[in-house]
C-alpha cells in the first residue's frame, strides 16, 4: 500500500511537472499575446523568469533578508534593538577571536590550496602515472568533513612525553626525539593544524581545476618560449601562471568563499575552544545553544557581507571566461 | 519558585529515602514497627545488648515512613506494569523519543523500553544525539519535536516550559503513586512555574573521587576527610616524585564540564548550599568572594602544572572518559580522579578485568569544615513530553515505575533510579550500591548547577573553565567576562 502511493506521487510529478511547465508556458504566449506588439518583448522574458524569481525570492532572498531583520531585534525576537548585536560582535573578545581565526582561514587556505595545487598540476603535468596521482590527491574530497575531522582528530591525538604515544603525528614526533605537541591545545599551533585539514581536503579541488587550466594552455606557446630560449622556472611564470590568472582567481576565491564557510572541521576537532572558534562555529553556538536569535541572525548577516564581494569577483571572472570563447 | 524549595526539603526527602533503603534490608517488618515503649519493658532473653542501642534511635527516626514504604506493592512483572501504564490497552502505534545516549547507554535504553514494546506494541523510535540540546531547539522552533526527549539540563527544561511547549505531566500521571515512590525534590525538580513538567529517570551522583585501592594500600595512602588533608596528600606526593591528579575536559563542544563540576563540589561544600543556589540562579556575581574563592581554591590543583598528569596539554586534550585510565597502569600515572558516578561504566570498559570495590573505588568529595559534611551533588536525566498521545502518556508513565527503573538499576554503569522502591541490592556491584547509599545518607543534597543554568551561561562556564586552566593568573578577567554574560544570560526568550 505504501509503495503503491508513493508510486503515485511518483507519477504525479514525474507526469505533473512538466505538464505545469508546459501549462505555464502555454499561458504566459496566451496572456503576452493580448498585449500590444511593442510591449510584446519586454514582457516576455519576465514572464518566462517569473517562477524562477519566485522559488529564488522564496528560498535566498526572503531567508537573506528576514536573517538581517532579525538581527536588529533582541533575544527574544520581540524588542528592537537597533545596531546593538553589531557592536556586541565587535566589542566582545570572544567573537573578535572568531574573526581573527576566519581571517587566518581565509589566508592560510586560499594560498596552501592554490599554491600546491599549482605545484602538484605542473608536476604531475610531466609524469605518466598523472592520473593516478591526481586521483590519490582529490581522494579526501569524497570524505566528508566530519569524517575527515575525526581522522584527523586521532592523527593529532596526544599522549603525554613518557606515555605510549597514541596519535601518528606525536609518535613520529617522538621516534625523531621530540616532544609531543598538543595539536589541538597550544594555541601556537591549534589553528595551523585545523587549517591543514582544511588544506588536505581541498588541494585536490584546486588541484583538479587548475590541472584543467594547464592543459588549455596551447602546447605550442611553451614549445615557442623553449626555442626562444626560456627555462622551464621563466616558462612557469612568465607564460604558464598569467594564462592561467583566470583560473588561479576562481579557485583561490572558491577557497576564500570556502574558509568563510568553514564550520565542521573546527566543531567537530575543538568546539571552537582554545581560542579556535570561527564565525560559522560562533554562528551556530549563538543560534541553537544560547538562543541568541539576534546576535546570530548578526553573525550571519557579516558573513554574508564579507563573502559579497568574493562572489562578484567569481561571477566576473566567470563572465569574462565566457567572452573569451 | 518551587525550584527554591529543592533544598529546603532535601533533608526531609533523605529521611524517606532512608527509610527506602532500610525496608528490604530489615527483613522482618514487624522489627521496625515495634513501638519503641515496648523495648525498656519486655525482659531483655533474647538479645539483652541489641535492645536498647538499635531500637529507640531506629524506631524513632524510621517509623513514620516505614509505614509508607510497606504500603507499595511488591513489583510487578515491567511487562504488567508496561501494560497497567498503557491503561491495560494493546496501544499500537508508535511514539518519538529523543535523549542524549548512544552505545551501552541507549543499550540501557532500549533494553528499558523492551518490555513496554511488547506489552503494548507500540514503538519507540529512539534518536541519539550528543548535540541533544541543539537538535531540541531546532526541532521545537520549526514546530516539530519528538513526543518525548530526554534532559539532562533542567535550565533548557524552565526555557521550554516557559515558551509553552511542555505538557503538564500531572494531567495523566498518577501523582499519588509518584509522591509515594520519589522523594518530593525529585519531583521539584521537574516542575517549573507550578507545572509538573518532566520526570527524573536516571541519577548519578557526583564529586566522587576515584582511585585504586590496591595502589593506595601499597603506598599506605589515607583516606583524606578534609580538602587540606586531600592537598597536604597530593603535596606529599609531588615530593616523592609523584603525579597526583588525572584530571580531563575535552569533550566535544561541552569541553570543560568535568571542570565545573569541581567548582561546583567546592562552592557547595565551602561556601554552603544557599549560595550555590543564588550562585546557579544568577544572584550572586561571579565575581563575588565566596564564587572567587572557589576558583582559587580548585587553582590548588590546576594551577599547579605537578599536581596534573601530563600538565595542562593532557587536561585539555583529553576525553573525560579515558580520563582515570593512567590510574591502573604500572607504575601508576596519577592517584586520584574527580568524576560522577557514571565514571564507573567507562573504567570498566576501558580496563574490563578490574573488580568493582576492589580494584578501583571511590571516596566522597572531602569536606571544608565539619558543618558541610555529607553534602551531595547529583546529576540526571529527565524527561519531558512536547506531543500528548496515548503512547507517550503510557511511555512516560512506564519509564518512572519501579519496574522499568529496576530493569536499569541491574544493568548498571554507575547510574541511580530515584525510585525508592528500586531496592538497593538490585545494584550490580558494590559502587553503586556505595552512591545510591551515599544518596541516601546525605544531609544536603543539590542538583548540578551548570546543567540548571541558561544554556548561554553554562556554555560561558565551560569556555571560562579551559581558559582558567590555560591561565590560571587570568582570573579577574575570565570572571569578570562571566559576569557579563550574567547579565544578559537570565533573561530567557
Amino acid at each position: 500500500m505504501l509503495l503503491g502511493s508513493r508510486l503515485l506521487t511518483g507519477a504525479a510529478v514525474v507526469v505533473g511537472v512538466p505538464a505545469l511547465i508546459v501549462g505555464y508556458i502555454a499561458l504566459v504566449e496566451w496572456l503576452v499575446a493580448r498585449l500590444p506588439f511593442v510591449w510584446q518583448p519586454k514582457v516576455r522574458p519576465w514572464l518566462w523568469l517569473l517562477p524562477a524569481l519566485v522559488i529564488l525570492g522564496f528560498f535566498l532572498l526572503y531567508p537573506a533578508v528576514d536573517t538581517f531583520y532579525l538581527s536588529l531585534f533582541d533575544t527574544t525576537g520581540k524588542q528592537y534593538v537597533g545596531l546593538q548585536n553589531y557592536t556586541y560582535f565587535f566589542t566582545t573578545q570572544g567573537t573578535l577571536i572568531a574573526l581573527r581565526n576566519t581571517a587566518y582561514w581565509l589566508i592560510f587556505l586560499s594560498i596552501f590550496t592554490v599554491a600546491l595545487g599549482l605545484i602538484f598540476a605542473v608536476l604531475f603535468d610531466r609524469v605518466k602515472y598523472e592520473a593516478a596521482a591526481k586521483g590519490i590527491l582529490f581522494l579526501p574530497m569524497a570524505i566528508s568533513f566530519t569524517a575527515a575531522s575525526i581522522i584527523w582528530k586521532l592523527q593529532y591525538d596526544y599522549q603525554p612525553p613518557g606515555a605510549a604515544q597514541t596519535g601518528t603525528l606525536n609518535q613520529i614526533i617522538t621516534l625523531l626525539g621530540g616532544q609531543p605537541v598538543a595539536w589541538m591545545v597550544d594555541p601556537r599551533v591549534n589553528n595551523l593544524a585545523l587549517n591543514w585539514v582544511g588544506i588536505w581536503m581541498w588541494t585536490g579541488f584546486a588541484l583538479v581545476i587548475l590541472s584543467a587550466g594547464l592543459k588549455s594552455i596551447p602546447g605550442d606557446i611553451i614549445e615557442a618560449a623553449r626555442v626562444d630560449g626560456a627555462n622551464e622556472w621563466q616558462i612557469l611564470r612568465s607564460i604558464m601562471i598569467p594564462m592561467m590568472s583566470t583560473t588561479i582567481i576562481v579557485v583561490g576565491t572558491t577557497m576564500v568563499i570556502n574558509a568563510l564557510k568553514i564550520f565542521d572541521i573546527i566543531y567537530v576537532m575543538t568546539g571552537g575552544f582554545y581560542n579556535t572558534d570561527v564565525l560559522a562555529v560562533h554562528m551556530y553556538i549563538e543560534m541553537f545553544d544560547n538562543l541568541q536569535f539576534g546576535r546570530a541572525s548578526a553573525v550571519a548577516t557579516l558573513l554574508l557581507i564579507t563573502i559579497i564581494p568574493f562572489m562578484l569577483i567569481n561571477i566576473r571572472r566567470f563572465r569574462e571566461q565566457e567572452a573569451m570563447r | 519558585m518551587n525550584r527554591k524549595l529543592w533544598l529546603s526539603l532535601s533533608v526531609v526527602a533523605i529521611g524517606t529515602m532512608v527509610l527506602a533503603a532500610c525496608a528490604p534490608a530489615a527483613s522482618a517488618p514487624t522489627a521496625t514497627a515495634v513501638p519503641p515503649t515496648e523495648a525498656p519493658t519486655t525482659p531483655p532473653t533474647a538479645a539483652p545488648t541489641e535492645a536498647p542501642t538499635t531500637a529507640p534511635t531506629e524506631a524513632a527516626t524510621a517509623a513514620p515512613t516505614a509505614a509508607a514504604t510497606a504500603t507499595l506493592p511488591p513489583l510487578r512483572t515491567a511487562q504488567q506494569a508496561a501494560l497497567d501504564a498503557a491503561g491495560g490497552k494493546q496501544l499500537g502505534g508508535s511514539v518519538s523519543f529523543v535523549g542524549p545516549w548512544g552505545g551501552s547507554e541507549q543499550d540501557a535504553f532500549m533494553a528499558m523500553v523492551k518490555p513496554f514494546e511488547d506489552a503494548t506494541g507500540v514503538t519507540v523510535n529512539y534518536t541519539g544525539s550528543r548535540d541533544v540540546n541543539a537538535l531540541l531547539v531546532t526541532r521545537v522552533t520549526a514546530g516539530n519535536p519528538p513526543d518525548l526527549a530526554d534532559f539532562s539540563t533542567p535550565g533548557l527544561i524552565a526555557q521550554f516550559q516557559q515558551q509553552g511547549k511542555l505538557v503538564d505531566l500531572s494531567k495523566f500521571m498518577d501523582m499519588n503513586t509518584l509522591k509515594s515512590e520519589y522523594a518530593q525534590t525529585w519531583l521539584d525538580l521537574g516542575t517549573f512555574n507550578g507545572q509538573f513538567s518532566a520526570m527524573i529517570i536516571k541519577v548519578a551522583t557526583k564529586g566522587l573521587i576515584w582511585y585504586d585501592p590496591n595502589v593506595w594500600q601499597a603506598n599506605n595512602l589515607q583516606i583524606p576527610q578534609t580538602w587540606d588533608q586531600m592537598i597536604s596528600l597530593s603535596n606529599q606526593l609531588i615530593s616523592q616524585g609523584k603525579t597526583p591528579w588525572c584530571v580531563a575536559m575535552e569533550s566535544g563542544s561541552a569541553s570543560g564540564w568535568p571542570g565545573t563540576d569541581w567548582l561546583e563540589d567546592i562552592v557547595l561544600r565551602q561556601a554552603g548550599a544557599d549560595v550555590y543556589n543564588q550562585w546557579w540562579q544568577g544572584k550572586i556575581a561571579w565575581t563575588s568572594p565566596q564564587i572567587t574563592q572557589a576558583w582559587q581554591t580548585w587553582g590548588q590543583i590546576v594551577g599547579n602544572p605537578k599536581m596534573l598528569y601530563g600538565g595542562v596539554n593532557r587536561t585539555l586534550s583529553t576525553n573525560f572518559a579515558k580520563d582515570a585510565d593512567p590510574l591502573f597502569t604500572n607504575p601508576p600515572g596519577c592517584y586520584m580522579e574527580h568524576q560522577a558516578s557514571f565514571m564507573a561504566g567507562f573504567i570498566q570498559t576501558d580496563n574490563p578485568s578490574l573488580k568493582a570495590g576492589t580494584d578501583y573505588n571511590f571516596f566522597p568529595f572531602p569536606a571544608f569544615s565539619s558543618s558541610t559534611a555529607s553534602s551531595v551533588e547529583m546529576a540526571g536525566d529527565l524527561v519531558g513530553m512536547f506531543n500528548d498521545t496515548p503512547q507517550a502518556e503510557a511511555l512516560v508513565k512506564y519509564l518512572a515505575t519501579p519496574e522499568a527503573q529496576d530493569i536499569w538499576a541491574k544493568i548498571g554503569g554507575g547510574y541511580l533510579s530515584a525510585n525508592k522502591a528500586v531496592p538497593v541490592s538490585d545494584y550490580p556491584d558494590v559502587l553503586s550500591q556505595k552512591s545510591a547509599q551515599m544518596l541516601i545518607n546525605a544531609q544536603v543534597a543539590v542538583f548540578d548547577a551548570s546543567d540548571q543554568m541558561p544554556t548561554a551561561m553554562t556554555n560561558a562556564f565551560y569556555q571560562a573553565v579551559l581558559n582558567y586552566i590555560q591561565n590560571p593568573g587570568n582570573l579577574t578577567s575570565i570572571l569578570q567576562n562571566l559576569d557579563s554574560v550574567q547579565k544578559t544570560a537570565y533573561t530567557t526568550p
